[in-house]
């Protein structure tokens, strides 16, 4: 009975399918074809995919050059790169403590990680504004790393992975007189290296394309991270030279798509094992 | 004997060693306790208390108003807006990216061809920069050079002025949002259905189940409960929380009609530097989130299944 259902069922699956990648896809066709036309093309064509006459390299110098696209690409990097770092840094001796080191304060740090976990950046940037501010850090690469050195959800996650790891090990390591920062150190982080994949994976998916926290600190452009270095270019083109736009946005884009890309299978576990973020 | 007094004594070794594990285990946890505060706790408490001042920022002086603010934000037709336009927005992204990633995961999953196609594409746009993402989506809406009213002239439609007219822009940012958040719900989906053992659908099919439509209300939805859950409360999260694309492509307009919660809060307190009058919003905005939490924690929970 299902084997003569099989082929009609499966091509309808198929072409479901093949349907909606077709719709989720189109944005990317459309900014690579429209990043290669002339501004006339655009005006008369729009539905030709293939650029009338090759205006790439035109649309790409415009693009490179009216704002400093590789500045801001390195801003991104330096920015997630701290970020991560410090998270990592902060995240792990505090879950190693709470889940293998008995201490008195654990539980109330639970609910601190819990109560964490509730409060986005959205909330907190009226008074860590007026902070930064008053002490003059606005437009430099502290303000745009600082308040995220804490990510509850890294403790929460970390957590969550060293309950699983034997306890053995950890007495074994003690057994050897080894410290506890060296345990941390030599014994945990080691271990501890899918669930630092992973969560690299989130929190710099997250920074990357973070535009709220940029937009309210940085004012200059040295310091633009990519989503605010492409609104400065959209506000210097006035949004209608759409070829330089798209050029423009294609090379912020690129970076991120294509590590993921290149590291899918681990992209989609790492956002599996951290998708479960409220 | 020995033992006895050992054990009575302060320097009894095990004592000690809890001791001293203590206190290694708060100098492990400091450096997260003391930016916690810093960075979250504290920044909490001062959004609240702000919310019951005049604050602005560039006057030396504020003072506390007690509930003005609260009163007027009850008038304020700009935040009843924009809180409107939240709902609608969330009430359109959330219930449609989590049926769509659902249905796709569901298909990708039965099917055996080019898997890691499918869900690369689908995924695609999560990994994708929003700000840049957006501004190809303005292109696509164009109203006289946009592909998408090119396909509709094709068939002799004229197509609206998407991001342009009050009455269409909040569903244009609303198919942005799906497009943009589907992939993300189909990866959990996925996840929650690999998870379950394929044992169920052969006892179910013993039992009678033996129509699909019978077999995904037997086996896969009560099995899919913790994930439905948590996608659940992530998506409605995250449509509560949409700004980059209001705030690229329409700055809340035309006439107030994709104005969202944090785009007026954004606009009050970091452009007109009312931070008093934000902040009582914000309060509101992670009243909101409090009580989202405690639906997802009370109600939704005891409907769940956990294996």
């Amino acid at each position: 009975m299902t084997t003569s259902a099989f082929p009609f069922g499966r091509l309808i699956r198929l072409a479901l399918l093949c349907l909606g990648a077709i719709v989720f896809l189109a944005p990317y066709v459309f900014m690579i074809s429209t990043a290669g036309k002339a501004q006339s093309d655009i005006f008369t064509s729009s539905l030709s995919l293939v650029p009338e006459h090759f205006n790439y390299v035109q649309n790409f110098t415009k693009a490179l050059s009216r704002v400093p696209m590789g500045r801001l690409l390195w801003n991104g990097v330096v920015v997630c790169g701290l970020i991560f770092f410090f998270q990592v840094l902060v995240a792990i001796p505090c879950a190693y403590a709470m889940a293998k080191l008995r201490f008195r304060a654990a539980r109330m740090m639970m609910v601190l990680v819990m109560l964490g976990l509730l409060v986005p950046i959205h909330a907190t940037a009226l008074p860590l504004y007026v902070a930064f501010d008053r002490t003059s850090l606005l437009n430099s690469y502290a303000v745009l790393v600082a308040p995220f050195t804490i990510s509850v959800f890294a403790i929460f996650m970390f957590l969550q992975f060293f309950r699983a790891m034997p306890d053995d090990l950890i007495h074994a390591a003690r057994l050897d007189g080894m410290s506890e920062l060296g345990i941390v150190a030599r014994v945990i982080v080691p271990n501890a290296w899918p669930a630092v994949t992973a969560f690299a994976i989130f929190s710099v998916v997250a920074h990357w394309n973070d535009l709220y926290w940029p937009l309210v600190v940085i004012s200059r452009q040295d310091f633009a991270t990519p989503p605010l270095g492409l609104m400065y270019f959209r506000a210097a083109e006035a949004g209608d030279d759409y070829g330089a736009l798209m050029a423009a946005t294609l090379t912020i884009t690129l970076p991120l798509v294509a590590v993921f890309l290149l590291a899918q299978k681990r992209f989609v576990e790492g956002i599996t094992m951290t998708g479960l973020k409220g | 004997m020995a033992s006895v007094t050992s054990m009575a004594m302060p320097g009894d070794p095990a004592a000690a060693h809890r001791l001293s594990e203590a206190r290694i285990a708060w100098m492990l946890a400091l450096p997260a306790i003391v930016l916690l505060f810093l960075f979250v706790l504290l920044p909490v408490v001062a959004v609240i208390i702000l919310g019951f001042t005049d604050f602005e920022l560039g006057y030396g002086t504020f003072r506390f108003v007690g509930l003005e603010n609260y009163a007027d934000l009850i008038t304020d037709r700009t935040f009843r807006r924009s809180l409107w336009n939240t709902a609608v927005y969330t009430a359109i992204v959330a219930p449609v990216s989590i049926c769509l990633g659902l249905a796709i995961a569901m298909l990708i999953e039965s099917e055996t061809a080019a898997r890691s196609f499918f869900r690369t594409a689908y995924f695609l746009p999560v990994a994708s920069l929003i700000v840049a993402m957006a501004t190809v989506w303005q292109y696509m809406f164009h109203p006289t050079i946009g592909p998408l009213n090119g396909l509709l002239s094709l068939v002799g439609l004229s197509g609206p002025n998407w991001l342009g007219s009050s009455g269409t822009v909040l569903y244009s940012l609303s198919i942005i949002g799906v497009w943009q958040s589907v992939g993300f719900n189909m990866v959990l989906f996925l996840a929650g259905l690999t998870a379950i053992p394929r044992e169920l659908y052969a006892a179910a099919e013993v039992d009678g189940a033996r129509s699909a439509v019978d077999r995904f209300f037997l086996v896969t939805w009560p099995m899919l409960g913790p994930t439905t859950l948590f996608v659940i409360t992530i998506s409605i999260t995250n449509a509560v929380k949409v700004f980059e694309t209001v705030k690229t492509l329409t700055e809340g307009g035309p006439n107030k009609a994709s104005e969202v919660l944090l785009f007026t809060i954004y606009q009050e307190g970091f452009v007109y530097l009312r931070v008093g009058y934000a902040s009582a919003m914000t309060v509101v905005f992670l009243a909101i989130l409090v009580v989202l939490m405690f639906l997802q924690y009370r109600l939704l929970d005891r409907r769940v299944h956990y294996t």
